[in-house]
């Protein structure tokens, strides 16, 4: 399946729908992606409107969610799809629940941002966060990317990151325990701090999702719940 | 497979949660039919071996000819018994010539030529040769047309002249023949208070069905369908599609059709047919969500042409 092979119908005006459909949800990736770069932003340059501007987003990526899914029914009712344009529409459905859910996860994120904000800033002024919250914001951003190009290597780069995201994840938890021991004075802090970071793991588990999709997509293999080495055997087989 | 079903649909066992896997298959069964689209496969292969019921037919380097023109190429295929299976296609494709070998219809066009074989299990009946007569081909293998075609006679008369034809005289078994093909093909409910009526004061799906109940009086083995919903409204094509899939259980059917979503709908395995090759044969449920081949992909998607 080629980005090309999409736009080949007899009906131009399916074309033209499945088309829209697939430059709506980049639309909505986008606007996403911009929601948590600022999220994560606002946690080491503390910014009141961030929090504002990230909640005004959401009201959209809502409306890009409800909007893409009636379309998407509207398709399956009057097309009654197969093949790999079924795929495509359960892709995009399932897909579509993830984005959204990493936009929730980026309005937590900022909301407790602007909490950290008002707050004395510790010596490492959040850098494990920024690392962290950069490696999933690059998730997301490659995962649109492969997303656009239908390129399952990519994917696959991404679905393995997640791993690197899982073990961020665990080192910061053991710190912020060790935090919490020696003053217990930071314990709201180191709270707040272990809910960005779950946020962030969060978003770095609907990337991988969303990846996982786009490999049944363009491969018609369902490799949800199965080992990254199965999944790696699984591509390899189809392409070979 | 049967366990599950029967387990899914006593009611009592109904729960919120889905069915546990089936030990033997490997299977959940999401939908009851045992055959859906939606069948959460946890091992492929096992899974493939456990629906693959016995072959009924196959076609072997089966070529065919109208004069010189070759419209069948080494066609290789197996009919599994019990199945339904689909031919689909561009008109021209050969699905439709492919079909009529099975019961001979080609015997009567001069100039045509088979090579090769179908062969009928479990006797191994090579159905195309010459040495094999037609009429006993058409009597195991039975076939329903694009356009109903009853006799201009009664209802009863219709279904009773396959059995007339094989001799059999018991006006009493005749009788008991004739309700039990129009129950097999449900239109008894519908017109056992009108047997000696003319079979053309028939509604067009009623009278596809009677074709359907003669054709089953005579016990085929096979049953042969020539679009036979192409004609009828959406309702009558409904009631078709769901005695086709009733049918399964007594017979082996092979259809032709246009409507892919039919295909779809009714059909165990599908095979698709360009130019008067087969391109790829599979599950239908792999046909219609993950075909194999590009060809296949661009003929079911719309992509064709």
């Amino acid at each position: 399946m080629s980005t090309e092979g999409l736009t080949h119908h007899i009906s131009s005006r399916y074309n033209e729908d499945l088309e829209r459909l697939r430059s709506s949800v980049m639309e909505m990736g986008a606007l996403v992606e911009r929601q948590l770069t600022q999220a994560i932003g606002g946690i080491t340059e503390p910014d009141a409107r961030v929090i504002i501007r990230v909640a005004q987003e959401e009201l959209l990526v809502n409306q890009f969610e409800r909007s893409i899914d009636e379309e998407c029914s509207r398709i399956l009712a009057t097309r009654g799809p197969t093949a790999s344009d079924l795929r495509l529409i359960i892709t995009i459905l399932k897909t579509i629940t993830d984005l959204e859910r990493i936009g929730d996860e980026g309005q937590k994120i900022a909301a407790i941002a602007s909490r950290l904000a008002v707050r004395e800033r510790p010596n490492g002024r959040y850098r494990e966060l920024r690392n962290l919250g950069e490696l999933v914001i690059a998730m997301v951003h490659d995962t649109l990317d492969a997303f656009a190009r239908l390129d399952t290597e990519l994917a696959l780069e991404v679905v393995r990151r997640d791993r690197t995201v899982d073990e961020e994840y665990e080192a910061i938890h053991r710190q912020n325990i060790t935090f919490m021991m020696e003053d217990p004075r930071s314990i709201r802090r180191a709270l707040d701090v272990m809910w960005v970071v779950r946020s962030m793991e969060r978003v770095g588990d609907h990337a991988k999702n969303v990846c996982e999709y786009l490999i049944f997509l363009v491969h018609g293999k369902d490799v949800r719940h199965t080992r990254l080495e199965e999944i790696e055997k699984e591509l390899h087989a189809a392409k070979g | 497979m049967e366990s599950t079903v029967s387990n899914m649909s006593s009611g009592s066992k109904i729960t919120g949660f889905p069915p546990a896997t089936d030990i033997d298959t490997g299977v959940i069964p999401i939908r009851p039919s045992g055959r859906g689209m939606l069948q959460l496969s946890v091992d492929e292969t096992r899974r493939s071996a456990a629906l693959k019921a016995p072959i009924k037919a196959r076609a072997e380097g089966l070529n065919f000819y109208y004069g010189d023109f070759k419209a069948l190429k080494d066609l290789n295929m197996e009919i599994r018994e019990k199945q339904v299976t689909a031919l689909i296609g561009p008109s021209g494709c050969g699905k439709s010539t492919f079909l009529r070998c099975f019961n001979r219809m080609h015997d009567l066009t001069p100039g045509s030529r088979y090579e090769g074989s179908i062969t009928l299990q479990p006797e191994d009946m090579n159905l195309v040769a010459s040495d094999v007569d037609p009429i006993e081909v058409r009597m195991r293998i039975g076939m329903v047309f694009q356009k109903p075609n009853p006799f201009p006679k009664s209802i009863y008369e219709n279904v009773a002249y396959g059995l007339r034809i094989r001799g059999v005289r018991s006006t009493l078994r005749i009788q008991e023949e004739v309700e039990k093909a129009l129950r097999g093909a449900a239109l008894w409910d519908e017109v056992r208070d009108r047997l000696s009526s003319s079979a053309l004061s028939l509604s067009g799906g009623q009278q596809q069905r009677l074709c359907i109940a003669r054709a089953l009086a005579t016990s085929p083995e096979m049953l042969l369908f020539d679009e036979p919903t192409s004609a009828l409204d959406p309702i009558a094509t409904a009631r078709i599609e769901e005695l086709i899939a009733a049918l399964r259980e007594q017979v082996t059917v092979l259809i032709v059709t246009h409507n892919m979503q039919q295909a779809a709908r009714v059909s165990d395995y599908t095979a698709f047919m360009y130019l008067g090759e087969l391109i790829e044969f599979d599950e239908t449920s792999r046909i219609f969500t993950n075909p194999g081949r590009k060809a296949t992909e661009d003929y079911i998607t719309g992509r064709y042409g």
